[in-house]
């Protein structure tokens, strides 16, 4: 049941990203609403699938990598729909779907059946959402750094395509940015203190220094710099567009190497 | 019957024979009454604008209707003969006029294609010809249409959309690197002309602050009064700069008045936050170096002048959408004055008439199965009596006034009244049941037309608009 929302997702999924990447060159103004409406569907399905994979669990379905990242497909598609509503940016699925859709790609790849769970670790779900919710954040500032960087090339070298009367103005981008750090940090912030604290009560040890927890304090730290950066010495616009970018490559590679050591729970 | 146009436009005309014909709005009413005096002159509708003067009239006979008009235009000025006339005027009937005015209303036929002025220009001259009686069923109609196929053309085309000046093109930028133009601060450097046209724009989409400098100190105290703003000491704009987001250099200087190292301290003192800076001045006063710091944006010219031609490449583009759209309206329109002809609607009628006569007669002889074959006939023709003696008034009025000046307000009626273009429809209500009347229609009220409550809804006032373009 889960299984079958799961594939009808990807198909509206991979539906809404071919017509947003279409959308991105055409200069078709339909194509955005095809798009959002496959999106949409997709969105719905998820939700079900999410759902029934959680009735046929019962618990929180946030325990394996393949629910992780499943997750984070969902709750970034969920964040874009929010700000296109709001702001009726529709380059932005451009952006996001593939990514959402890649991610999923990536989540079928791995195992799907539900990891039965020893008591300690029942606590994990709220580590990997706040976790994964926080990461969402940071997924979404990767996108307006990139929108930024390509808006800001088109204006510099004045190339005024149909990509550029299709990007929103800078400084919305920058905006975007800069409140998905601020949203998307302290959640990362929150998801690594309850994880180590399961940590300590599951191992009695808060942290052990294994590869992924480095990158995880790494990548934290890094994040942080560019918040406190950007709030206090100015790094905005093209270098806080940069240091996203990286700091996401950082984010996946983090998953990549949680993924590779063992499909199994995520502490 | 014939819809006809002739007039004048840029297109056809220089200046010189086109100040000559226009008519002054005072002079409009007159204008009127002397061509509906023409004979075989039914209705006129006469738009004058800057860039056009044309008749449209519904006319007998078309030769002739041509030739009137035509005399009726040289008569506007005691200077111009017809002859002299004959180069620069255009002729065109029935669908091909109709086409003409849709193209005009919709901004199509316009020196800047899709400026908006052209139509609220021919509301104003379709008020007139309405208040004077001088357009009719037709008219009425056409120029009704012509509205709607205008804003139409306006939703549904981008015709509108990009900017087609230089000044107005600096302000499409600076909404491409700021979202909210209503917290920005814009420094105008200079009194150039094109460079206070785009500070006005940008005022006006909503610029919180103007700082301006000029090399005198009056003509800045002068200029801040206009645009609300602050004067800037000469000496000192350099270190005001970092407050501005948006910089505006349009001076006589024939050297660079800001440097490389000034941007790089004010994006310093900014903490990166982007500056918008356009230099309108040949020879140029910032030095094109500035386009390779880091959020600096730097536009001259040229940049938007080559932005500009694009957006009336996109707006031809955009124009040729709209053409489709008016072909498609005319075929509407074509069909509904056909309608209008006499010798259809009298064929409809009488097929109506006959088959309401059957239908009754068909209830009445299922009630009384057992009548006699030969009192059958008696009723039925009773039946039939009934029915010619009502329509003889009708027929007979109608080709009566199949060539009168009103004419086509008697087939539209006939229409009407006996439901003709919507034959499912019941003739008879039942009780209780009053049918409303569309208050709207040219037919019933000629002077309701909901005029008062357009007007504006196209003018200097619609955001998409971009009137105060005042400079293409």
């Amino acid at each position: 049941m889960s299984v079958m929302f799961f594939m009808t997702t990807m198909v509206l999924y991979l539906g809404g990203t071919a017509f947003y990447l279409a959308y991105l060159v055409r200069r078709s103004e339909a194509l955005s609403k095809v798009s959002l409406v496959f999106t949409g569907l997709g969105f719905l399905a998820h939700t079900v699938a999410l759902l029934t994979r959680m009735m046929a669990a019962g618990h929180v379905p946030l325990t394996s990598s393949h629910e992780a990242i499943s997750f984070f497909s969902w709750a970034l598609v969920l964040v874009f729909l929010w700000v296109e509503a709001r702001h009726r940016i529709h380059i932005l699925g451009s952006f996001i779907l593939p990514l959402a859709f890649i991610s999923l790609l990536s989540a079928a790849a791995l195992p799907k059946e539900v990891p039965t769970l020893e008591p300690v670790l029942r606590t994990v779900w709220l580590h990997v959402t706040l976790s994964i919710l926080g990461t969402v954040g940071f997924a979404v500032a990767f996108v307006a750094g990139l929108m930024y960087l390509i808006q800001e090339r088109l204006l510099k070298s004045k190339r005024f395509n149909v990509l550029y009367s299709k990007l929103p103005p800078l400084d919305f981008l920058d905006q975007l940015n800069q409140q998905s750090i601020v949203l998307g940090f302290p959640l990362l912030t929150l998801g690594i203190l309850v994880g180590a604290i399961s940590a300590e009560f599951a191992r009695g040890s808060y942290l052990n220094w294994n590869p992924e927890q480095t990158w995880a304090l790494v990548t934290w730290v890094f994040y942080f710099v560019v918040l406190v950066g950007r709030l206090t010495v100015g790094w905005r616009a093209k270098r806080a567009a940069y240091l996203t970018i990286i700091g996401f490559a950082g984010v996946v590679l983090t998953f990549i190497g949680v993924v590779v050591k063992g499909h199994g729970p995520m502490v | 019957m014939h819809i006809i146009v002739v007039g004048l436009s840029h297109k056809t005309a220089p200046i010189e024979v086109r100040e000559k014909l226009a008519v002054p709005e005072s002079r409009l009413a007159e204008a009127l009454h002397r061509l509906c005096a023409y004979r075989g002159v039914r209705e006129g509708v006469l738009l004058s604008t800057c860039n056009r003067v044309e008749v449209y009239a519904v006319v007998d006979e078309l030769e002739a209707g041509y030739g009137r008009v035509q005399e009726f235009l040289a008569d506007t000025h005691l200077a111009l003969s017809s002859e002299q006339l004959t180069p620069h005027l255009y002729w065109n009937a029935g669908d091909r006029a109709i086409g003409h005015l849709f193209r005009v209303a919709s901004s199509l036929d316009s020196m800047v294609i899709g400026e908006p002025q052209i139509l609220g220009q021919l509301k104003e001259a379709f008020e007139v010809a309405l208040t004077h009686k001088a357009s009719g069923v037709i008219l009425n109609k056409l120029v009704q249409k012509a509205i709607s196929v205008a804003k139409r053309v306006r939703t549904e085309t981008k015709i509108a959309e990009a900017a087609v000046s230089v000044s107005y093109a600096a302000v499409e930028l600076a909404k491409k690197i700021f979202s909210n133009l209503g917290e920005k601060t814009v420094l105008l450097v200079g009194a150039g002309e094109m460079a206070k046209l785009a500070a006005q724009h940008l005022v006006n989409n909503g610029v919180r602050r103007v700082m301006i400098t000029t090399r005198d100190l009056h003509s800045a105290v002068d200029l801040a009064k206009r645009f609300n703003g602050v004067p800037i000491p000469y000496e000192n704009f350099r270190h005001e700069m970092a407050e501005a987001d948006i910089v505006l250099c349009s001076t006589g200087a024939s050297h660079f008045l800001i440097r490389t190292e000034d941007v790089q301290r004010v994006i310093r003192q900014r903490m990166n936050r982007p500056i918008f800076l356009i230099d309108i001045s040949v020879p140029r006063n910032i030095d094109p170096a500035v386009k390779e710091i880091d959020n600096a944006f730097l536009f001259d010219i040229d940049d938007l002048e080559m932005r500009v031609e694009q957006n009336r490449e996109e707006r031809r583009r955009e124009a040729g959408k709209a053409e489709r759209l008016v072909d498609e309206e005319v075929g509407v329109i074509v069909q509904w004055l056909k309608s209008l002809e006499v010798t259809p609607t009298i064929v409809a009628l009488r097929k109506r008439a006959e088959e309401i006569r059957q239908a009754e007669l068909d209830k009445t002889f299922s009630r009384l199965k057992h009548l006699p074959a030969q009192e059958r006939l008696v009723v039925e023709g009773l039946a039939a009596a009934i029915v010619n003696k009502l329509l003889h008034g009708p027929l007979v009025t109608l080709k009566s006034e199949a060539n009168s000046a009103s004419g086509s307000m008697f087939v539209e009626a006939a229409r009407r009244f006996f439901h003709l273009d919507n034959p499912s429809a019941p003739l008879s209500l039942p009780d209780g049941v009053r049918e409303e009347i569309d208050l709207s229609d040219p037919l019933v009220s000629v002077k309701s037309i909901g005029l008062e409550g357009e007007r504006g809804s196209i003018g200097p006032d619609e955001p998409r608009a971009q009137a105060s373009q005042s400079d293409f």
